[in-house]
């Protein structure tokens, strides 16, 4: 068993290339961005509406480019509906043990939700001259139902794609259960990257942006526990890593997105103003790298 | 449904002919590799290399010789689609493509397929790939259409050594323990069944005699359901959810708390 630290490197890659990366980045950003706007909008000050606002910006378009994107993967992208209705009966299809079938009925179900919040912030910023779609975002019992359960298909989307790895029986990806945890958290530290960099872009004073800033830098340094304790679950198979994909982890993931942005946190005299927006930045490129390394290095094996 | 049908496939009597994978390939019209240009793969007589969408039978060639080749032995394996009895491909499968047939085996539905790849990471023998010419993840059907008219697999038939034994699954049990207790008496102590029994992914379907290590013959000594690692990940990744939701209350809340405490100052 020397040569093979585990039964999982007798399976084939499934050939999940840059679609999936970049699928497993957007989807992470439009579960993440509304989770966090919907947190913003339920425990925050009114003030900060329209940082949220910017989560449900970020989120609908996100989740439009997800679909796309798993849609193009699909060696028969015209049968992309077989995902949710059987072609021979045309009855509808859930496997609720199968996350690719759960998430395929997630993704339908968050998009609607993520449609609304993105009509309502329209509205409210006066780009959709309909009064009435304002009551799909809090305050209002539409509006938090609309947040509730939109936010909690939100994670699910920002999460299952870590577990649909796990869920297979490919090197590195089943031989830990701690990816989709590790995705989760990342989502959420990618989407308040791209909130912050997109309230400095808008001009608009924010205040809520500096707790978004904080939050950050709580979650990136989560996100380091986490992906310490995957390498550490992973026990053999780590091996799978000592290559040049465990270096790009390391720098690309470790140093650039989390260590860097903690860094810039910490020291914030080190770039002045520039501190907040280079750290966002920083964090969305190693969220990127992190999604590359983990789809990548499992099918090299 | 008809009882249980399978394959056993004595390895030591396999003597490498290929019989099996052309009969495969004529039976299911599966195209060549690379327009028929052949190419050689360097690695013994193995020119086929792997299953894939268009190998749905690879003969594997294992030399083991000694440094200086004076005392060594051929190892033969005619590889093909397990039939798992818990079949991790048909599990994961969101569309419900793949299915499992009155005879107990496991076949993609080509025309409900629609290419998303999640079965070839489940499966973890490496047996399905996409064949280009449909665009569908494919494999061994047990020759479903054979089975329907009373025939035995392709391969099996024309098996000229009998390594590759076709029947209801009890019957070839009794036969390949029979052939196991043969090969131990004559002194060949290595020989054993991988795959026969339930302890495997509920039992193969299609089960070998082999007399060595299975990583040696490429095949997983401890294979899983991908389900595994469904409830502690889902777990795992509710309770990061909970701590992201729990960091970003107490920071909003927290930067109100303070911009009151800032207004409350005169």
């Amino acid at each position: 068993m020397n040569q093979f630290p585990s039964s999982t490197f007798f399976s084939a890659p499934p050939d999940w290339g840059w679609y999936i990366v970049f699928y497993f980045f957007f989807g992470g950003l439009a579960g993440g961005s509304y989770f966090l706007a919907v947190l913003i909008d339920l425990f925050s000050r009114p003030e900060d509406r329209p940082l949220a606002r910017l989560g449900y910006y970020i989120s609908f378009p996100c989740i439009v480019i997800s679909g796309l994107l798993l849609t193009l993967d699909l060696s028969r992208p015209e049968r992309f509906w077989h995902m949710l209705i059987q072609s021979n009966t045309y009855q509808p299809i859930f496997k609720p043990w199968s996350p690719m079938s759960v998430g395929s009925w997630a993704l339908t179900i968050f998009g609607i939700f993520s449609l609304l919040a993105f009509l309502s912030a329209l509205a409210e910023d006066g780009h959709w001259q309909r009064p009435a779609a304002r009551r799909l975002r809090p305050p209002g019992l539409l509006g938090s139902t609309v947040a509730v359960i939109g936010g909690l298909f939100g994670f699910y989307v920002a999460g299952y794609t870590g577990v649909l790895l796990a869920v297979t029986n490919r090197p590195i990806w089943s031989d830990t259960p701690l990816l989709g945890m590790l995705f989760v958290i990342s989502a959420a530290s990618i989407s308040a990257a791209s909130m912050i960099l997109l309230a400095h872009k808008s001009g608009r004073t924010m205040p809520g942006v500096n707790a978004l800033h904080r939050l950050d830098s709580w979650v990136v340094a989560l996100e380091l526990v986490v992906l310490i304790a995957v390498m550490i679950s992973l026990g053999p198979v780590f091996r799978a890593w000592l290559n040049a994909w465990g270096l790009l982890l390391f720098f690309g993931v470790i140093v650039l997105g989390m260590l860097l942005p903690l860094a810039l946190y910490w020291r914030r005299q080190w770039f002045g103003h520039l501190n907040v927006t280079a750290a966002a930045a920083a964090v969305l490129a190693g969220g990127f790298i992190l999604r590359l390394v983990i789809v990548f290095s499992a099918q090299g094996v | 449904m008809a009882e249980p049908m399978g394959f056993y496939t004595d390895t030591t009597v396999c003597i490498g002919c290929k019989a099996c994978e052309v009969a495969c390939k004529e039976w299911n019209q599966l195209p060549s590799t690379n327009g028929g240009v052949n190419t050689l793969s360097g690695d013994s007589y193995d020119n086929t290399r792997a299953l894939d969408g268009i190998h749905w039978r690879h003969v594997k060639f294992i030399e083991q010789f000694t440094e200086d080749r004076k005392d060594g032995r051929w190892l033969l394996m005619s590889d093909v689609c397990k039939h798992c009895v818990n079949a991790p491909c048909l599990e994961v499968c969101p569309t419900g493509a793949i299915v499992r047939t009155e005879f107990d085996s496991v076949v993609i539905q080509s025309n409900a397929c629609n290419g998303c790849r999640d079965c070839i990471s489940a499966c973890p023998f490496g047996v399905i790939d996409v064949n280009p010419a449909s665009g569908t993840a494919q494999k061994c059907t047990l020759c479903y259409d054979r089975l329907q008219g009373g025939l035995e697999p392709a391969c099996s038939k024309a098996c000229p050594t009998q390594s590759i034994q076709f029947g209801t699954i009890n019957e070839l049990k009794g036969r390949a323990q029979k052939r196991v207790d043969q090969l131990q008496q004559m002194g060949e102590k290595r020989a054993y069944l991988y795959g026969a029994d339930e302890k495997m992914l509920g039992g193969l379907n299609s089960f070998y005699l082999l007399v060595d290590k299975p990583e040696i013959y490429g095949l997983p000594p401890d294979p899983k359901m991908p389900t595994r690692n469904l409830k502690s990940g889902t777990w795992f990744s509710a309770f990061g959810a909970i701590l992201v939701g729990l960091m970003g209350i107490i920071n909003f809340r927290n930067r109100g708390a303070r911009v009151n405490a800032r207004e409350d100052q005169p």
